[in-house]
């Protein structure tokens, strides 16, 4: 092939991409000549994962700026795939359509919220950052408000926030690799760290980049394949997204007959049956302030969360940075659009009465016929009790675990079983490529910031990979650690990530661009009091049986931490010493996307 | 292009701060307005879709990313005419 890598990038990802076309119809051939089951879901996982480490291989670096910000090469569309791929975890995955499926209305504030908090990075953050030339996240609080106790403070609340949500991913390749290679679940986290970590450790941000891409590509192609397939079975025309309005209505009419709402006929650990209606929001009032503040955490923290920021470190130019936010959008309002749409489909499979695939008011000696459900029933994850013996299945009698609504969909719907093995390969992808980004964001900070700005700065180039190396390698095992526990109360909280974020950095990140008066006192403050007014908040509601304050529970607790932390900001700046004319010509010259960058290359 | 001057810079960030006022109304609008009145948006419909839910799966989603777009291309213009544009 002729020219450079990224001249031809195109033709490689083009080819990656036919590739793996290729792939999934040899299974779908495989399959037809007898292929079981499991060895498909094998062959699709470890398939994937060789092609990520592969790659990960290939982009090993020795250079600081190609470890921390691969290069600064990155051209705008495929910076987008990238943090489309960072950014969509095992959660939004797997989960997101389950939880729409039984949240109704509700659960949408996080639809609404992990895409609108990308207006945010755009207007505020992205472009500024990128213009100041930082490595790392707590290297621009650094280097705007000066002095390493400033520094130090965004290390830990980075820390905080992105090891909260990284063992709940790894938690999750956990989960998906024990299913396809038949391993157990503690083993399977183990397994799971192996593969991030082949990804990201030679090659580190060029490595993680370039494998992002990857799994991008493998995560759309699973997830809008089954929906796009079940469309067409149920004659909502090739792309379900414009028609499903008739179904919306359709389920609205069907939750009155079949008496959504009902509480459940027994009890299930972990499972549950469906009682809230698909589309019923509150009008003004506690129901619409639940939905917009969930809505408000969710942005504040997409637009604080360091994994994501550093994304836009790579790209070329400040103009190329606010370009690659676009396309991050863009590929990631592709899945999120499509979510909702599986979750009303999946959910009028299984209510319609008109459908062959309808279970509710089958008898229940029939259902428990079903293959998919004999099959999710072995496993723990489903389940049905005849609460009232009169051996139909009612709506209130039907048991699921939210989180296999994406899994079961394939099955449920009846397509072929290259479908379920081609979504665990993106639900796996979805997972290691949010967890590559969040270990790399909390080893770099560590590596860059605490260990060589502030502990070693004559360290030398090489010495300063291998301690960052190190340090990736020991913070996965600790994730790693902490997710083989299983402490899944804690771990489900994905939402607590962005609310330690939102408490503790969007102030100061906000401040730092666009008011000139913020100085050191004024930014530490504001991290160490809305940081630790959140966690306490956390404390209160979660732990110590405490009310919520204007129903701001568990899920909202940032709210609490963002007031504090602007107040703080803005009293402590005001009652100190502006900042030096110095610092203030660099915030004037972050402001102009022109010029060299505040911080060279070789900081 | 012009050369960058301390009044032209003055004058890129004016533009650029009010930009940004407005794309942050926008979002506003977007991200709680309509969600707040979901229910009365409701009876009416659009392309088959309750509007107050087509809102939150499609709409907004739809307009968050049509914003960024649109931002993206007046920043450029703005950076252009400061004589800052790279």
């Amino acid at each position: 092939m002729q020219g450079n890598f990224i001249d031809n990038l195109p033709k490689i990802y083009g080819m990656y991409t036919g590739g793996f076309i290729c792939f999934i119809l040899l299974m779908a051939v495989c399959e037809q000549m007898g292929m079981t089951a499991d060895t498909i879901g094998i062959l699709f996982v470890s398939f994937t994962i060789v092609i990520y480490a592969g790659i990960g291989w290939l982009s090993r670096t020795m250079e600081v700026g190609a470890y921390y910000v691969a290069g600064r090469e990155v051209p705008p569309v495929f910076n987008g795939m990238a943090t489309a791929a960072d950014w969509m975890s095992g959660a939004s995955f797997v989960a997101l359509a389950g939880g729409i499926y039984f949240g109704g209305h509700g659960y949408l504030a996080f639809v609404v919220g992990w895409t609108g908090g990308y207006v945010l990075v755009n207007s505020l953050m992205a472009p500024y950052l990128r213009k100041f030339g930082c490595f790392t996240v707590p290297d621009f609080i650094g280097t705007r408000y000066g002095g390493n106790l400033a520094r130090f403070c965004a290390v830990v609340v980075l820390v905080v926030a992105s090891f909260t949500y990284v063992t709940a991913q790894i938690n999750a390749t956990g989960t998906i690799a024990a299913r396809a290679l038949q391993i157990p679940f503690e083993v399977g986290v183990w397994f799971g760290l192996l593969g991030i970590l082949l990804c990201s450790m030679l090659g580190g941000m060029r490595a993680v980049t370039w494998t992002q891409v990857a799994q991008y590509i493998v995560l759309i192609i699973a997830y809008l394949l089954p929906v796009i397939w079940m469309s067409n079975k149920q004659k909502f025309g090739l792309v379900p997204h414009f028609s499903y309005g008739d179904a919306v209505h359709k389920i609205a009419g069907l939750e009155k007959t079949l008496g959504v709402g009902a509480k459940a006929a027994s009890k299930v650990a972990g499972q549950k049956v469906l009682t809230t209606l698909h589309n019923a929001p509150a009008d003004g009032g506690m129901g619409a302030w639940k939905f917009v503040t969930l809505a408000f955490c969710m942005m504040a923290g997409t637009a604080s969360l360091p994994h994501i920021l550093m994304r836009y470190f790579t790209t070329p130019s400040v103009r190329d940075a606010r370009k690659s936010v676009a396309w991050s959008l863009f590929f990631i309002f592709l899945l999120y659009f499509t979510a909702p749409a599986l979750a009303t489909l999946t959910k009028l499979q299984l209510l319609d009465p008109s459908l062959a695939t309808a279970i509710i008011g089958k008898s229940i000696a029939d259902v428990n016929a079903l293959t998919w459900v004999q099959k999710w029933h072995a496993v723990g994850m489903l389940s049905v009790a005849d609460g009232n013996g009169d051996g139909i299945l009612q709506i209130n009698e039907f048991f699921m675990r939210p989180d296999i609504v994406v899994l079961a969909t394939p099955e449920i719907a009846g397509l072929p079983y290259v479908i379920s093995g081609l979504v665990a390969a993106g639900g796996m992808a979805a997972a290691m490529s949010t967890a590559d980004g969040l270990l790399l964001a909390i080893a770099n900070a560590l590596s860059h910031d605490l260990y060589y700005s502030i502990i070693d700065p004559t360290a030398d180039t090489k010495k300063r990979l291998v301690v960052a190396r190190v340090l990736l390698v020991f913070i996965g095992a600790a994730g790693a650690f902490v997710a083989s526990m299983k402490l899944t109360g804690i771990l489900g909280a994905v939402a607590w990530a962005f609310c330690f974020a939102m408490s503790g950095l969007f102030v100061p990140l906000v401040m730092g661009v666009w008011w000139k008066r913020a100085n050191r006192a004024g930014a530490i403050a504001s991290m160490v009091l809305g940081f630790a007014a959140g966690s306490a908040y956390l404390y209160h509601v979660r732990f110590a049986g405490g009310d919520p304050i204007l129903g701001l529970d568990h899920l909202r607790f940032g709210v609490v931490g963002i007031i504090v932390s602007f107040v703080a900001m803005i009293v402590v700046s005001l009652a100190t010493e502006e900042p030096s004319a110095e610092i203030q010509k660099m915030v004037d010259d972050t402001r102009n996307p022109s010029g060299a960058s505040i911080l060279s290359d070789a900081h | 292009m012009s050369q960058a001057t301390p009044e032209s810079l003055k004058r890129h960030w004016e533009r650029t701060r009010n930009l940004t006022i407005f794309v942050l109304c926008l979002w506003f609008i977007f991200s709680f307005v309509v969600h707040w009145s979901a229910a009365s948006l409701n009876s009416m419909t659009f392309l088959g879709f309750p509007l107050g839910y087509y809102f939150a799966v499609q709409g907004s989603l739809a307009i968050f990313v049509i914003l960024i777009f649109f931002q993206n291309w007046k920043q450029d213009q703005i950076d252009d005419e400061a004589g800052v544009g790279e």
